[in-house]
């Protein structure tokens, strides 16, 4: 019988798959600055009540406006306070529940139907495609903040419906890059195989294509959630997002830009942080995709 | 239903057409990937398919496989209809071994995960036996049982043939497809992979439809070899009739075409010329005319009959009133 073994082979005893992976993500800069600060603000956001020094919806009027501890302020608010009396530090602390929750859930609903969109497109081709991208079409030619608005006038601003525009808005990319990713995987001679092999579509699409393609989805949602938060911020400025008294950085931009020559620190806190998140997220994003790409295995 | 006579594979009249439509308000046009194609092999033989590269090889192998329908004609295994038979069912007596051990392998997969996939996906034994099924089939493609857990892109190009053949072989299907097995691979490798393909068809008495334009190693494998020209089968032969003596003058010509190590010798003329046809508008009569050496005045508009000869088939004008039978179709 054919046993010549390889003689090379006896050689390759390398580290397990899992060991090269932790040495792949401890070793990237990018993931895990972004890592460490979308986890820092996660765990910031769940312990919101332990961690905030105030109450962020306790106002007094005695104390308004002042300053950070930066700039001549005391201890009892280190970011100062709001035109209301309200300490700065804790609204930011809650702020970042709602900037999270609304990336991570828009991203969310909008994956799921991108991602069942795209895959579809690109998997069954013909028709199934001619429609998806029609509608990919149909969802590009329409301007999201203006959609974002117009509803949001209807139904009223509120967390849940600003959600809910949101996710059923940003699916485009999702679609896009899952549908392109599908057509390039679905040709390789392994979907073939399983296909011979006797497996139905479901697990072809299931284990032979998602797993291939998942590193894309993981940039696409990180782009996302940073898209979704900076439009809930945008959409908190215009008043037409979360609704005051609710803490939210938008809000925060919003509510600090008529002192903002006197003041400037209420416009520049919550900035700094709104943009600290995208970039960590971005970062964290980009890093996932280098450490997961096969390409990359050696 | 299948007895010594009976051809494990056979294709009758297999055509297959594509529309295709270049731009949105071009007319449709069609393709004829397959033309007209009928085959024959026997249990435990090894047909060769030879021709130029988009001539309808792989096409055909997708159509065995139930990876694509035939637009006309049928294709029987064991002299049963394939049309009948359900994906899963003909999954169990063909397989396919395909060219690129690069993109065959799902990357994301282990090598058990990989080879052990046609036994979970048709629920044959439980997780033990399949494990133990994976390293019997692992000692007999010549992998050691330790690659189990390694993943494809850890292992080169041979290796990666080899857990292709594993996977292909560990159903015990009846008949093996190998579209261009090694045409990916290094030469070294090569003659590994077609020995090893020789012993297990010795071992297992499989039945090989070897798809491939490397004449050499159709030369080693084969029984029986059909030269394809433009999705026809021009002409159909035993190994040695074909490379001792080739008739039809595009066979003749691909004979030719074979390098030599020698590089005084040149690139050999084959007197062919440099374009292959437009499958879209293949050329009126005999398809081949247009760069046929040997061309008479009826090949460009009388397409050739098909002829029965002593030992195959050949299409081509110049032997039809000589030393070949109209065949009786």
């Amino acid at each position: 019988m054919a046993t010549t073994t390889d003689p090379l082979l006896e050689e390759i005893q390398g580290p397990t798959p899992g060991q090269l992976l932790r040495r792949r993500v401890f070793g990237h800069h990018g993931l895990m600055i972004g890592g460490g600060l979308v986890a820092l603000l996660v765990v910031v956001a769940i312990l919101a009540p332990v961690l905030a020094p105030h109450d962020p919806y306790a106002q007094s009027l005695l104390e308004r406006l002042q300053p950070p501890v930066f700039l001549g302020g005391s201890w009892e608010h280190p970011l100062g306070t709001d035109h209301l009396g309200r300490d700065y530090l804790s609204r930011l602390i809650y702020g970042a529940r709602v900037s999270l929750m609304i990336g991570v859930i828009a991203a969310l609903i909008s994956g799921l139907i991108g991602t069942a969109m795209g895959v579809a497109a690109g998997y069954f081709g013909g028709r199934v495609d001619m429609v998806v991208t029609f509608l990919i079409n149909v969802r590009l030619a329409m301007p999201v903040v203006l959609v974002a608005l117009a509803v949001v006038a209807i139904f009223g601003g509120s967390l849940q419906v600003v959600i809910i525009v949101l996710g059923l808005l940003l699916w485009d990319r999702f679609a896009v890059v899952m549908r392109a990713s599908t057509l390039q995987v679905r040709g390789r001679e392994y979907v073939a195989a399983a296909r011979a092999i006797g497996c139905s579509t479901p697990r072809i699409v299931l284990t032979e294509i998602m797993p291939n393609i998942v590193n894309n989805l993981i940039v696409v949602v990180t782009l996302e959630m940073a898209h979704a938060i900076l439009l809930e911020a945008a959409l908190s400025f215009l008043g037409l997002g979360v609704q005051p008294p609710t803490p939210s950085w938008g809000l925060m931009v919003s509510e600090g830009k008529q002192m903002m020559l006197f003041e400037p620190w209420l416009v520049m806190i919550p900035g700094i942080v709104l943009f600290l998140l995208v970039l960590a997220i971005n970062l964290m994003g980009d890093g996932l995709r280098d450490v997961t790409a096969p390409e990359n295995r050696s | 239903m299948s007895d010594a006579t009976t051809p494990v594979l056979e294709l009758r009249n297999v055509s297959k057409v594509y529309t295709i439509r270049q731009g949105l308000f071009a007319e449709r046009k069609s393709l004829r990937a397959i033309d007209d194609v009928s085959l024959k092999v026997e249990r435990g033989g090894v047909l060769g398919l030879v021709g130029e590269s988009g001539c309808g090889k792989s096409t055909l192998a997708k159509i065995l496989l139930g990876l694509e329908t035939p637009t006309t004609g049928e294709v029987l295994i064991d002299g049963e209809p394939v049309g009948a038979q359900d994906r899963r069912k003909l999954a169990r007596r063909i397989q396919p071994i395909f060219q690129d051990p690069y993109s065959s392998l799902n990357p994301r997969k282990s090598i058990a995960d990989i080879i052990s996939l046609p036994l979970r996906v048709h629920g044959i034994g439980d997780a033990a036996s399949q494990d133990k099924a994976v390293r019997e089939i692992l000692d007999i493609v010549g992998l050691p049982a330790r690659v189990m857990n390694s993943y494809p892109s850890q292992m080169s190009g041979g290796q990666r043939q080899r857990v292709a053949i594993a996977r292909a072989l560990i159903m015990k299907p009846e008949i093996v497809i190998c579209d261009e097995p090694t045409s990916a691979l290094d030469v070294s490798v090569q003659s590994q992979i077609l020995n090893l393909l020789g012993e297990l068809r010795r071992e297992f008495g499989l039945t090989y439809l070897f798809i491939s334009h490397n004449l050499a190693v159709v030369e080693h494998l084969a029984t029986r070899v059909a030269v394809m020209y433009l999705g026809r089968i021009v002409e159909e032969a035993s190994v040695a009739g074909l490379f001792d003596h080739a008739r039809h003058p595009y066979s003749q010509a691909l004979l030719e075409s074979v390098l030599t190590p020698d590089p005084a010798l040149g690139v050999p003329d084959t007197q062919l010329g440099a374009a292959y046809p437009n499958p879209i508008a293949p050329p009126s009569g005999c398809h081949f005319h247009p760069r046929c050496p040997k061309a008479l005045p009826q090949c460009s508009s009388v397409a050739p009959r098909p002829l029965t000869t002593a030992d195959g088939r050949i299409e081509c004008h110049l032997f039809d009133e000589e030393k070949a039978e109209p065949a009786t179709a």
